[in-house]
């Protein structure tokens, strides 16, 4: 029975997938975002693939600021993501806002509506920073406890 | 009749050894498709990671008819698998995979997800494309056997490919189909299309998904296995024509864009009538 929930416990960061939100960004952060997953890359060596599913993704990929119009759509998806899960938060606008953060229509970073376990700074981010976000995102996902 | 020894022999190989095997060549399918297209891929063992995470997941459920659904179709394909290592009845095998198929698609359709529905209707005109094929295919095993048991096929002097060569390839457009490849890909957006997201499998996530991978593992054995009674009078010509037979598919599968549901029905009936009428008359000339 041990090995068995071993083995679940190291399959899962053997098979991340992702999935990735665009929460109002310029676009300049999915490009680089969905660069990862072009041959140059292949983030599949690593079993990470890019799904549509909120109910079939572990990793929630957000790039861009939250605004009162899209926070609702933000928390949905996550709550609709099985546990354990993890979100990245990519793009200066992601962290913090950006150079949007003092705007009246604009909620702040993506920590402001849901939890985030790894930053990505950048404007934007080079993939390898991605990749890296990433990687760290997912220890935090392996140490997270069994559902 | 059979033995005991070997009934326990085909329910073992049945349940245990076939779902491993049958992941290990999705495994092997996922690294050929990402060399065709010049990645480097997955490692061979990824769909056993993919499922060992998936049932670590949080139980999710809209209803608990799409749990039953689930273990339906799971037990329902590894049962079609049992049945043909025990050389049963392919009438038989044929209407137990069915059951399962069917299944799938009331557990997406016990859902109102618009994305689960369009699934659900999608796979439900695949059933409705590949299953009378599959009927054609045994029925012309039969006419040429003279049984629908597949220690009849067995007993054959020769390879039966060598009779039914256009059969063979009426049970390929059928099968492709059945695995849900491209150009068929249209239930469930296998790779990265997602205009309707995952399709019949949108809405079952974390442990009823992997039951569902499992139960894919399973189909992918028995589909190679229908292939396989097509050289049936030696091992090595029986792994030569299955490995041809599924490279063939993973190269239709990365050569071709998806077609849509009407173009799916049109051909597959029309290519599939024609060439089993053919196949059949050349039979009793």
């Amino acid at each position: 029975m041990q090995a068995i929930l071993d083995f679940i416990k190291s399959s899962r960061i053997k098979s991340p997938w992702l999935m990735h939100f665009d929460c109002g960004s310029c676009n300049g952060c999915d490009i680089e975002t969905l660069a990862c997953l072009t041959p140059v890359y292949d983030v599949e060596r690593f079993g990470i693939v890019n799904v549509g599913n909120p109910k079939h993704a572990d990793i929630l990929i957000v790039s861009g600021t939250v605004n009162h119009r899209n926070k609702k759509v933000l928390a949905n998806l996550y709550e609709q993501m099985p546990h354990p899960k993890v979100v990245v938060a990519i793009g200066a606008c992601g962290l913090s806002g950006g150079v949007f953060r003092e705007a009246p229509n604009v909620v702040g970073g993506i920590d402001k509506v849901i939890p985030v376990d790894a930053y990505v700074p950048g404007c934007p981010p080079k993939p390898e920073a991605i990749i890296d976000g990433v990687v760290l995102g997912l220890q935090k996902f392996a140490e997270k406890s069994l559902a | 009749m059979m033995s005991i020894l070997g009934f326990l022999l085909a329910l073992v190989v049945g349940v245990f050894v076939a779902p491993i095997l049958g992941g290990l060549i999705t495994g092997l399918d996922r690294r050929i498709t990402a060399r065709i297209q010049s990645r480097l891929g997955p490692p061979i063992l990824q769909p056993f990671y993919d499922v060992a995470k998936l049932l670590g997941k949080e139980k999710l459920l809209n209803n608990s008819w799409q749990a039953f659904c689930a273990y339906v179709y799971l037990v329902a394909a590894a049962t079609s698998v049992v049945l043909f290592f025990m050389q049963s009845d392919l009438l038989l095998i044929f209407f137990v995979q069915a059951v399962g198929a069917v299944f799938l698609v009331i557990g997406a359709m016990s859902v109102p997800s618009p994305y689960s529905q369009i699934g659900a209707q999608r796979e439900l005109i695949q059933v409705l494309t590949y299953e009378p094929l599959l009927v054609l295919v045994l029925a012309g095993i039969y006419v040429h056997t003279g049984t629908f048991k597949i220690s009849g096929i067995y007993a054959l002097e020769e390879p039966m490919l060598l009779k039914l060569p256009l059969l063979f390839l009426v049970l390929g457009y059928a099968l492709t189909i059945k695995l849900r490849k491209s150009p068929f890909d249209i239930s469930a957006s296998a790779h990265a299309h997602q205009e309707i997201v995952r399709g019949v499998y949108t809405e079952f996530s974390g442990p009823y998904l992997a039951i569902l991978e499992i139960a894919h593992f399973y189909e992918v054995i028995l589909i190679l296995g229908l292939v396989s009674l097509f050289w049936s009078t030696s091992f090595v010509g029986m792994l030569v024509l299955v490995a041809l037979t599924y490279l063939a598919e993973i190269l239709v599968d990365n050569v071709s864009s998806r077609m849509t549901w009407r173009w799916m029905v049109t051909s597959a009936w029309a290519v599939g009538l024609t060439l089993t009428l053919i196949n059949l008359l050349s039979l009793t000339m």
